[in-house]
């Protein structure tokens, strides 16, 4: 059982709750690995994928964990859906309500659209990222990458590169990182960093090779080339030869030390191609843990009530 | 809830005779160890699945597949018991075909061994599946019975029956518990 009923902000999770979470996903990623992938213990419950935004790796990772675990798993994405139609977010909230829908994961364009929704359903929320605030269940996977990689959490230091200003997966990685006691060294030009870094309680920094050699993870951010108003930086290339991850680099960090990244990678921008597909790149470990860490979410927030008929 | 021990029925000794008892007939049964492996349900029938299999490997010179299995995914009460501790299963065998003997310290209602084959089901389909408890206390709620008992222990709905290992209980026995202000009580 975890102390909240949302997940919605990383900080709705308390240091015993985040624990339990990854332990938990350990024992799914053993049910991952056999031939049968299946456990019964959500049989009957219903699922939401409310994911106003696009997505395939977030969606695909929520709707296998829901079906991995016998649960009932609905999508709506955003072009198939009534707000095409201009239907209000609370009516959706409404509509999905009264289908009786057990937990609902929502991203949305907008920071606080979770919330809207935890006020107005009586289901459980997940925030599967909103706006710009915060994406939980990615720090969630990250942590539990780092964890399997380094065996603790404790004292390990985390260097996030890129556009912290607007990204979810920073907003609730750092604060996660910090609550486990390892310590978060925020990474990046000024042009991309927030008006305070300093409310982030991190080290600050605009420049990576000066921190490279203390480091035992470099989290990449992806530069978002998809943002309307323009790049905050002159070029690709100059961003990418400041700021971006290549052999020169990952030589200059510990010979134990590792590189991750939320995906999905703009090779050669914010990580060359060589580190991203070398062995001391954990990506795709991190898309192997998704799949766990989210069915331990769900497990964690539905197990405990009564889903009517005893399987 | 306090429970403090009323009776031990069975000491170090006695665990150790009824397991090699058990370890013999499950050879009797499945004529040698070719096409068996044990499959322990945790945390103590991972132990006791561990000791048979030292047994049978002694008996017969050669040793058998054994794994463990966390059962806390396919029980029935999750609405009314969330578990939050829950283990790794783990089958380093392939199921398909064996003659699979699951093994639990205490056989009470059976539901665990009904959750018990529902999950070894997901790994394969075994060619039998064979049960050996170390202590039958009755009161069974499903068609569910044991192929090797090692001691049947009458009980009451409202004690406990605990088997202990030396590993992590730091002694080796069976023990029946009540409830602690149950003292004239019989």
């Amino acid at each position: 059982m975890l102390s909240t009923r949302h997940v919605i902000d990383i900080e709705d999770l308390s240091t015993d709750d985040i624990r339990l979470i990854l332990d938990t996903a350990e024992s799914f990623k053993e049910v991952n690995e056999r031939r049968i992938k299946k456990l019964p213990t959500l049989r009957g419950r219903t699922v939401v994928n409310l994911f106003l935004e696009p997505s395939t790796r977030t969606r695909t990772s929520f709707e296998l964990a829901a079906k991995r675990l016998s649960a009932d798993g609905i999508n709506f994405t955003a072009s198939a859906s009534a707000t095409v139609k201009g239907e209000s977010l609370a009516d959706t909230a409404a509509t999905l309500s009264a289908m009786a829908c057990d937990l609902v994961i929502i991203r949305h364009k907008y920071a606080g659209a979770p919330r809207i929704l935890a006020e107005k359903m009586d289901a459980h929320i997940v925030n599967g990222g909103d706006g710009m605030h915060q994406h939980p269940t990615q720090a969630l996977l990250d942590l539990f990458s780092m964890r399997e990689r380094f065996g603790t959490l404790e004292g390990l230091k985390v260097g996030i590169v890129g556009d912290i200003a607007h990204s979810r997966v920073a907003g609730s990685l750092i604060p996660a990182l910090r609550m486990m006691g390892a310590e978060p060294i925020i990474i990046g030009p000024p042009t991309l960093m927030p008006a305070s870094p300093e409310v982030h309680g991190a080290r600050v920094t605009s420049s990576i090779d000066e921190v490279l050699p203390e480091l035992d993870v470099a989290y990449m951010l992806r530069i978002q080339m998809e943002r309307a108003e323009g790049m905050p930086f002159p070029s690709l290339r100059e961003y990418s030869r400041l700021f971006g991850m290549n052999k020169r680099r990952l030589d200059a960090m510990p010979p134990k030390s590792i590189v991750m990244h939320p995906g999905p990678m703009n090779r050669g921008v914010e990580i060359s191609a060589e580190v991203a597909d070398s062995d001391r790149s954990l990506v795709l470990d991190q898309v192997n843990a998704g799949v766990a860490v989210r069915m331990a979410v769900m497990y964690l927030l539905l197990g405990g009530e009564s889903s009517g008929v005893a399987s | 809830m306090n429970y403090r021990t009323k009776a031990t029925v069975m000491d170090g000794d006695a665990i150790n005779r009824a397991v090699t008892r058990i370890a013999h007939e499950i050879l009797e049964a499945n004529r040698g160890a070719g096409n068996i492996a044990l499959v322990g349900v945790v945390t103590r029938g991972a132990a006791l699945a561990e000791m048979l299999a030292e047994k049978i490997a002694h008996i017969e010179g050669k040793p058998v597949p054994v794994g463990t299995l966390d059962i806390s995914f396919y029980r029935d009460d999750l609405a009314t018991r969330l578990n939050p501790e829950v283990h790794r299963s783990d089958i380093p065998f392939d199921v398909e075909g064996r003659d699979l003997i699951l093994v639990d310290d205490v056989l009470y209602t059976g539901r665990t061994i009904r959750s018990a084959m529902d999950a070894i089901m997901d790994y394969g389909r075994p060619c039998s599946v064979q049960l050996a408890v170390l202590v039958d206390r009755g009161h069974r709620e499903l068609p569910i019975r044991a192929d090797y008992v090692g001691k049947n222990v009458p009980s009451a709905r409202r004690e406990r029956v605990k088997v202990y290992f030396a590993p992590m209980d730091g002694r080796d026995s069976v023990e029946i518990l009540e409830l602690e202000d149950q003292e004239g009580a019989n």
